[in-house]
């Protein structure tokens, strides 16, 4: 006999004018390697059919599952139930727009921080199909991939302290993205064309070195690294611009 | 309701369905992406090997060209291949990789000197000439002659697609997301776009769109035991199937990974294996050398998980509460190699089974992976039956891969085809004028709005809309897997058509409203029974063995009677398929011959036998 597993979930369909913002119980036994996408999956089924959430590869690439489980942002399809007491709390992620239950819009957050970020190869060239590739080094495919490797899930977003106070706070994913960019040598960007991006408050300026973003990345995205960083190179320049804009 | 106008309306905005929005936006077409989850969740973002294009600069793959190629990938389908598609696919992809290159995905690197490598569990050394470095390289997969899938580490999908939804974004392609098309607008000649439903609100919308592309991916969710995400349940075969017109290719050509983990089928890539990893049995000794002394663990997968399944059959599977399973042994690659060429393996291993890779033996069995029948188009992508709709991806059956697709081959394929038949559809476009009837689009909209209230209010009765869905799962598992017989599949008929019966009683339990889950299943099932239906149906109906489709009571290969495809349609108020045939290529470059491992009896062309 697994233990009962007592699960606390929010429940809220904006849709619905019947629908209050409120918690909802369901028992469970587990089971062997039972993740919360197997539990969520069998209360859907067997207890409440109308119960929201998302998940897609249920394997921790796609990073459509995170939520808040007892009070911290994480993918609910790797978390193995074994790892949590047996009261399990599941909110939804805070920062982003409630859809319904634990389900939250982070395809239009995501969109529109690719948009404001430029999150594309910035180049003059035009593609030549019958050329051979540039050149790269291995080593430094190596460490675009290394930061490459976010699945946007939300979780750094959603632990961000300023990212919960301030609307307008691009957040670590963001930042991190402009990293991976400013590694790329195929990016024709300058440090004063990414400084215009992200030398604010909305940007590198606006963290506040909680580092939650790090603790919580499922990933494990180096990101404390990463902020800093940027922090040193957006300081520069930010200095070289004022001294620049002294001569003028 | 509302009513939105397009140029192309891209139903899934995974690697395929983006690659041709790309192309469709870049020569200034309008263009929107349905797709029912965030573009960067797609399933294209879990294929991790790699993508295979014979550039040829790696060491191990000096001499590959699309020749090469073309005779693995041909070889790879048991000659099910449209050969014609083989050929343009081969020749564009070195081109579409580049592409992506130029587009910003990080592809692992060729580095000058010596390295070592496995194979079979033994070492071998290889040295990388200085003149290549930095060019893109490649690593070994299943069924190929040279190293020739490109790859970034395991996450290739996941960089591919992070680098064409960043260029779908650069050029302000709009993107609906959680927006799910459950009908196709078309007057029996034409498709003028589709019916969606948003998976927010609830509400239905309607597309009118001059051309209509359907690039969901696969359906592997009709089956119990699959590595495919939640999402990949076929609404875009149903789409296709509802119209009565198009036909679903090959219904019955099914792949099954040899490497699923136990017990949650998630994948674990076939580069374990192109690294070196080995299979297992239960006396930790290797079994496949016995069967394919050329090939090994390396023959192409419908072969490997054959005789995975044969050998666990002969009780020298690894007795575990969720069934019997055989081990994947990667430990020999050494902690640097797994921890930074094979991480997402390594993640997964972690993860969902707490082992570690690096010093424990991984649980695998074959489970459910690919489907190379899709929507039936020709070799620019346009569907058969319906002017202004065309298909890419997992969801066509263009028809690359015949009866197995090779690894390697599906990622590519995406990119390559999304390439090809974007231009394809690029040319539809120009010059292309269509009427946009109000009424037809209207009583499209109705139907489903009439349909879909009949499910919430019960009116056709309180049929359990998963249970009917694990039933379905249930059969296709136990008698449409990967050894067949006329028997099993009778049953399977028979037992589907029951279910496909219940499907259509499907009741809601909760009330439906807003973005209900119970509800966006219960709209779909009938449809996924039908796609079942299609699936059980052909295998039942072609009574030879080739590629994947393996059948104990005909063993052979049979080219004299079953050189052909299945084409599969439905006619509104049947409980089964219509099954047509048509030649599987209309060249033969590569006449049908023996794949060179996997034992087969051949029936040739004249009648005339080859082999055991």
């Amino acid at each position: 006999m697994g233990r009962k597993l007592t699960f606390e979930i929010f429940r809220y369909n904006p849709k619905d004018p019947k629908s209050v913002p409120h918690t909802d119980g369901f028992q469970l036994e587990e089971t062997d390697s039972m993740t919360l996408f197997i539990a969520l999956a069998r209360i859907r089924e067997e207890q409440d059919p109308s119960l929201q959430f998302d998940f897609c590869c249920r394997a921790g690439i796609c990073g459509s599952c995170a939520m808040v489980i007892n009070g911290r942002p994480g993918l609910a399809c790797k978390t193995l139930t074994r790892e949590l007491p047996e009261r399990i709390i599941l909110m939804p992620l805070p920062v982003f727009k409630l859809i319904g239950d634990l389900s939250v819009d982070t395809g239009t957050w995501f969109r529109a921080m690719n948009e404001k970020v430029g999150s594309w190869i910035h180049t003059d060239k035009a593609f030549d199909p019958a050329a051979q590739e540039e050149r790269m080094e291995n080593a430094v495919a190596e460490e675009i991939y290394e930061l490459e490797r976010c699945v946007e899930c939300g979780c750094c977003v959603a632990a961000c302290g300023t990212a919960n106070m301030r609307e307008d706070f691009v957040g670590a994913v963001a930042l991190n993205r402009i990293a991976r960019f400013m590694l790329d040598p195929r990016d024709s960007r300058t440090e004063k064309e990414y400084f215009d991006v992200i030398g604010t408050d909305e940007g590198i300026f606006g963290c506040m070195g909680l580092l939650a973003c790090e603790d919580v990345c499922p990933k494990n995205l180096p990101l404390q690294d990463q902020l800093g960083i940027l922090r040193r190179k957006m300081g520069w320049t930010a200095l070289k611009n004022l001294f620049s804009f002294k001569r003028t | 309701m509302e009513i939105i106008v397009t140029d192309l309306l891209c139903i899934g905005a995974g690697l395929a369905g983006e690659r041709v929005a790309v192309e469709a936006a870049s020569a200034g077409f309008e263009v929107i992406c349905l797709s029912i989850v965030p573009p960067r969740r797609s399933h294209s973002s879990a294929a991790q090997g790699g993508m295979q294009a014979s550039l040829g600069s790696c060491c191990m793959g000096e001499g590959d060209c699309p020749q090469v190629h073309f005779e693995d990938t041909v070889k790879g389908s048991d000659w099910g291949c449209d050969q014609e598609v083989a050929r343009l696919f081969v020749e564009t992809a070195p081109v579409a990789v580049r592409e992506m290159a130029f587009w910003g995905t990080p592809w692992n690197r060729v580095v000058a000197g010596p390295s070592t490598y496995y194979k079979g569990g033994k070492q071998f050394e290889k040295v990388e000439a200085s003149e290549r470095e930095g060019l893109i390289t490649a690593r070994d997969f299943g069924g190929t002659a040279k190293w020739r899938t490109c790859y970034t580490s395991d996450g290739t999908g996941h960089t591919l697609l992070y680098t064409m939804d960043n260029k779908v974004v650069e050029l302000g392609v709009k993107v609906h997301d959680r927006t799910e098309a459950i009908a196709l607008i078309h007057d029996g000649t034409t498709c003028t776009g589709a019916v969606a439903r948003c998976l927010k609100t609830g509400d239905l919308r309607i597309y009118l769109a001059k051309a209509t592309l359907i690039a969901t991916g696969g359906f592997g969710k009709i089956y119990r035991e699959t590595t495919n995400a939640v999402i990949n349940d076929g609404s875009g075969a149903v789409l296709a199937i509802d119209t009565g017109i198009v036909p679903i290719g090959n219904p019955e050509a099914i792949q099954f990974h040899p490497t699923g983990i136990v017990p949650t089928n998630i994948l674990v890539t076939e580069g374990c294996r192109g690294d070196g990893g080995t299979l297992l049995d239960v006396n930790k000794e290797r079994f496949m050398p016995q069967y394919e002394p050329k090939k090994a663990e390396l023959a192409s997968r419908d072969v490997v998980s054959r005789w995975m399944t044969h050998h666990i059959r002969k009780g020298l599977g690894v007795k575990s509460p969720y069934g019997d399973h055989l081990w994947l042994d990667i430990r020999h690659l050494g902690v640097q190699h797994i921890r930074t060429k094979l991480r997402e393996v390594d993640e997964i291993c972690h993860n969902f089974l707490g082992i570690d890779p690096v010093k424990d033996l991984i649980p695998v069995r074959p489970a459910q992976h690919y489907t190379m029948s899709g929507v039936r188009t020709n070799k620019d992508g346009a569907a058969y039956g319906l002017k202004g709709l065309f298909s890419a991806g997992e969801a066509a059956c263009w028809d690359l891969h015949g009866f197995n697709r090779l690894g390697g081959n599906s990622l590519a394929e995406t990119v390559v085809a999304g390439k090809i038949v974007g231009e394809k559809v690029v040319e539809f476009l120009h010059g292309y004028e269509t009427s946009f009837s109000t009424s037809i689009a209207l009583a499209a909209a109705k139907l489903q709005q009439e349909r879909i209230s009949r499910i919430v209010n019960c009116k056709d009765g309180k049929e359990n809309v998963f249970a009917v869905r694990n039933a379905m799962q249930d059969e296709l598992m136990e008698r449409v897997g990967i050894f067949r017989n006329g028997k099993d599949l009778g049953a399977a008929v028979d037992n589907l058509q029951k279910i496909h019966e219940r499907a259509q009683r499907v009741g809601l339990r909760s009330n439906g409203v807003g973005a209900n889950p119970e509800l966006a299943l219960a709209i779909k099932i009938r449809g996924m029974l039908r796609l079942a239906l299609c699936v059980a149906y052909a295998a039942l109906l072609r009574t030879e063995s080739r590629g994947c489709h393996a059948r104990e009571d005909y063993e052979e290969r049979n080219d004299r009677d079953w050189l052909k495809r299945t084409l599969a349609t439905w006619n509104e108020g049947s409980d089964l398929p219509v099954l047509d045939y048509e030649p599987v290529s209309k060249i033969f470059d590569l006449p049908p011959g023996e794949r060179g491992y996997g034992v087969c009896k051949i029936i040739s062309c004249d009648g005339g036998v080859i082999g055991a």
